[in-house]
């Protein structure tokens, strides 16, 4: 680290829960705004439970739509805040304590918002409960216990309770200093509750210590899971541009990339937002900036492959499938931009350190990936159900409707609510890992160089 | 004092600015007698084993991931083939219960019981939830926090150790501040 946290204890218990205890006039301006938002969301969904899947633009052969792509994207977004933070604590890389918690509070609501998707998709949720837990056992009709549909419930399922569980094991500490810190009798009952009376003795810490790894480690393979089964929901499909046995890691792949930009993203928000200049740094964006590089070349590598594969057997409906991604209006131009959004741009700019530490440029860089991998999972879905075939009779093409667009942008800011109000109840910068590394930290001098030197618990 | 008075075990916390001050309590506190468990350093940062000359925690955390594992997969397989069983579903002559497809969730019900069984064995190795003991709110300001448990009758001779080590404050059990050990009568 070129540039490490340095700040007292003093300060650090202060900056870091300011904006627990205090009440700018903005968060109840943004809160109020994305309340409209989601109301209209709910108001779109309320309609949509009144006429069906005709408020979207849905046409035959063609009934997956926004609503798929967007669980595809929120799933992808929801990986890397875990990984992120998973992957760090597993390696001890001491930059990861102010990261980690914002990635997983961000892995949280986004999953949240990507579950409600395919009830959405369904048109009638009460179906969607019967689909999996078959209740109505009169009627004799049963679902398949064995579809890959019932994979991605048990999945995610799983990912979020894991997630839910690991984020609060992680903040006893921190309910603990906001129990010792709040004034209001109300908020010390709350927080002396969740902190289930956390003290902070020796062996509390240890024990902290190894779950955070032991989480760590159980969490990323159901990760990896997660994601994977999300890409066969598609890959075990007979839809031309669909089954490929690559999907699972490219997939995966492509929600590290979309996650990680998600992350900083967040933390350049977080940054002036929540008065946390001491605490992210140049350093940690630039660090996630040269990991991005990696993933995103990786990503690419898969998307070339996914592509070298569909044209590899010279079977007519795969050549035709992305014959229509590349080579079709509008797909052409979703693709270019894609391309360039997804990896040209980002990378291109990454590649300087000056871009990487330059929280404006990060912060236009990181949102660009995600429009471009949003696209990218627009044109995995959409061209490959377009496709008309010998039984195809009515055909018209997909195009989404005003109701589907309001079901994005409240989702959106489901996810944004969520993350504002968790940050405003508790907090949302680990404490306690953080004065920890301030207690660890030590300068060493090399010839005329000061270096940190850092001890870490084995 | 009564025989019964004088065998009851309370507690006692010093506090310290130093890690050294509390470092040098908790070897204070050995030397006159105290050890095992019966001394617990407080602290609202995590410190390195050892910091404190304090005894290395035993614990068995390991074990509960194993344990949630095998419960979670016995979980998952009488679920789904259970499920598979139970609904009358035509499978045109192919196994009743196919592993290949229901090997995903299993693997999921796997490391669901894991994840499950390692937070309760977080909290179990933990010693929570517990009815707060013996602390004070300053500990969250940096304040390091030496506790001890002694019987009545020793009760003066931890409050001595803690008090030689440069404690800021010695508190008893109900947070109440204790009369200095030399002005005690």
């Amino acid at each position: 680290m070129q540039e490490p946290v340095t700040v007292d204890r003093e300060t650090a218990n202060r900056e870091l829960l300011d904006f627990v205890f205090a009440w700018p006039k903005w968060f109840f301006a943004t809160t109020g705004l994305l309340g409209a938002v989601i109301t209209l969301g709910l108001i779109i969904f309320l309609l949509l439970m009144i006429f069906g899947l005709q408020l979207f633009g849905y046409a035959h052969p063609v009934y997956w739509g926004f609503p798929v792509v967007n669980f595809v994207f929120w799933i992808g977004v929801s990986h890397a805040g875990i990984m992120v933070s998973a992957i760090l604590r597993l390696a001890q890389a001491e930059w990861r304590r102010p990261v980690t918690r914002a990635a997983e509070v961000l892995t949280i609501f986004s999953l949240m918002t990507a579950m409600t998707f395919p009830i959405i998709h369904s048109g009638r949720p009460w179906r969607t409960l019967y689909w999996e837990f078959p209740y109505d056992w009169m009627r004799g009709i049963w679902p398949n216990p064995r579809s890959p549909l019932v994979w991605d419930p048990a999945a995610i399922f799983t990912y979020l309770t894991s997630t839910v569980m690991f984020v609060y094991i992680a903040l006893l500490p921190d309910l603990a200093l906001a129990r010792d810190r709040v004034k209001n009798p109300i908020g010390k009952a709350v927080y002396g509750v969740l902190s289930l009376g956390f003290r902070g003795t020796t062996r509390q810490w240890r024990i902290q210590a190894i779950a955070g790894i032991l989480l760590s480690a159980l969490i990323l393979p159901i990760f990896v899971s997660v994601h994977s089964i999300v890409s066969w929901d598609f890959a075990v499909t007979i839809i031309p541009g669909w089954h490929n046995t690559v999907f699972a890691p490219y997939f995966v792949i492509g929600a590290v990339h979309s996650g990680v930009s998600a992350v900083v993203t967040v933390m350049i928000i977080m940054r002036y937002a929540f008065g946390l200049k001491n605490f992210i740094t140049k350093d940690h964006i630039d660090s996630l900036a040269r990991l991005l590089i990696i993933v995103a070349t990786v990503w690419l590598f898969f998307f070339m492959l996914d592509f070298m594969f569909g044209l590899y057997g010279t079977e007519p409906a795969e050549v035709d499938t992305w014959q229509r991604r590349l080579m079709e209006p509008p797909w052409t131009a979703i693709a270019i931009i894609f391309i360039i959004t997804g990896y040209i741009i980002p990378v291109g700019a990454w590649l300087f350190r000056r871009v990487r530490r330059n929280f404006f440029l990060m912060f236009v860089t990181t949102i660009l990936v995600n429009i471009g991998m949003w696209l990218e999972r627009y044109m995995i879905v959409i061209p490959g159900l377009e496709r008309k075939s010998n039984l195809t009779f009515q055909y018209g093409d997909y195009l989404p409707s005003a109701a589907e667009f309001g079901i994005i942008a409240a989702q959106l800011a489901l996810v944004i609510a969520g993350f504002l109000v968790f940050s405003k109840l508790l907090p949302i910068m680990p404490a306690a890992d953080i004065k920890e590394g301030q207690i660890l930290r030590d300068e060493i001098k090399v010839g005329r160089a000061r270096v940190p030197a850092t001890m870490r618990e084995a | 004092m009564s025989a019964r008075d004088s065998d009851r075990k309370r507690e006692l916390l010093g506090l310290y600015n130093e890690p050294d001050d509390a470092a040098d309590a908790v070897s204070r506190l050995r030397g006159a007698g105290f050890g095992g468990t019966d001394i617990e350093i407080i602290s609202a940062t995590p410190y390195p084993e050892g910091a404190f000359g304090e005894q290395h925690a035993k614990h068995r955390l390991f074990a509960f991931p194993f344990a949630g594992a095998a419960c979670g997969l016995a979980v998952a397989i009488a679920w789904h083939i259970g499920a598979q069983i139970a609904l009358p579903i035509v499978t045109g002559g192919k196994p009743i219960v196919a592993v290949p497809a229901i090997i995903q969730v299993l693997y999921e019900g796997t490391m669901l019981g894991a994840v499950l069984f390692t937070v309760l064995g977080v909290l179990f190795e933990s010693r929570l939830p517990d009815g707060i003991g013996v602390y004070d709110d300053r500990i969250a300001d940096g304040l390091i926090g030496v506790s001890v448990m002694a019987r009545e009758r020793r009760i003066p001779d931890a409050q001595i150790a803690l008090e030689e080590a440069n404690a800021v404050d010695v508190l008893n059990k109900d947070g109440s501040l204790m009369r200095p050990a030399a002005a005690s009568p």
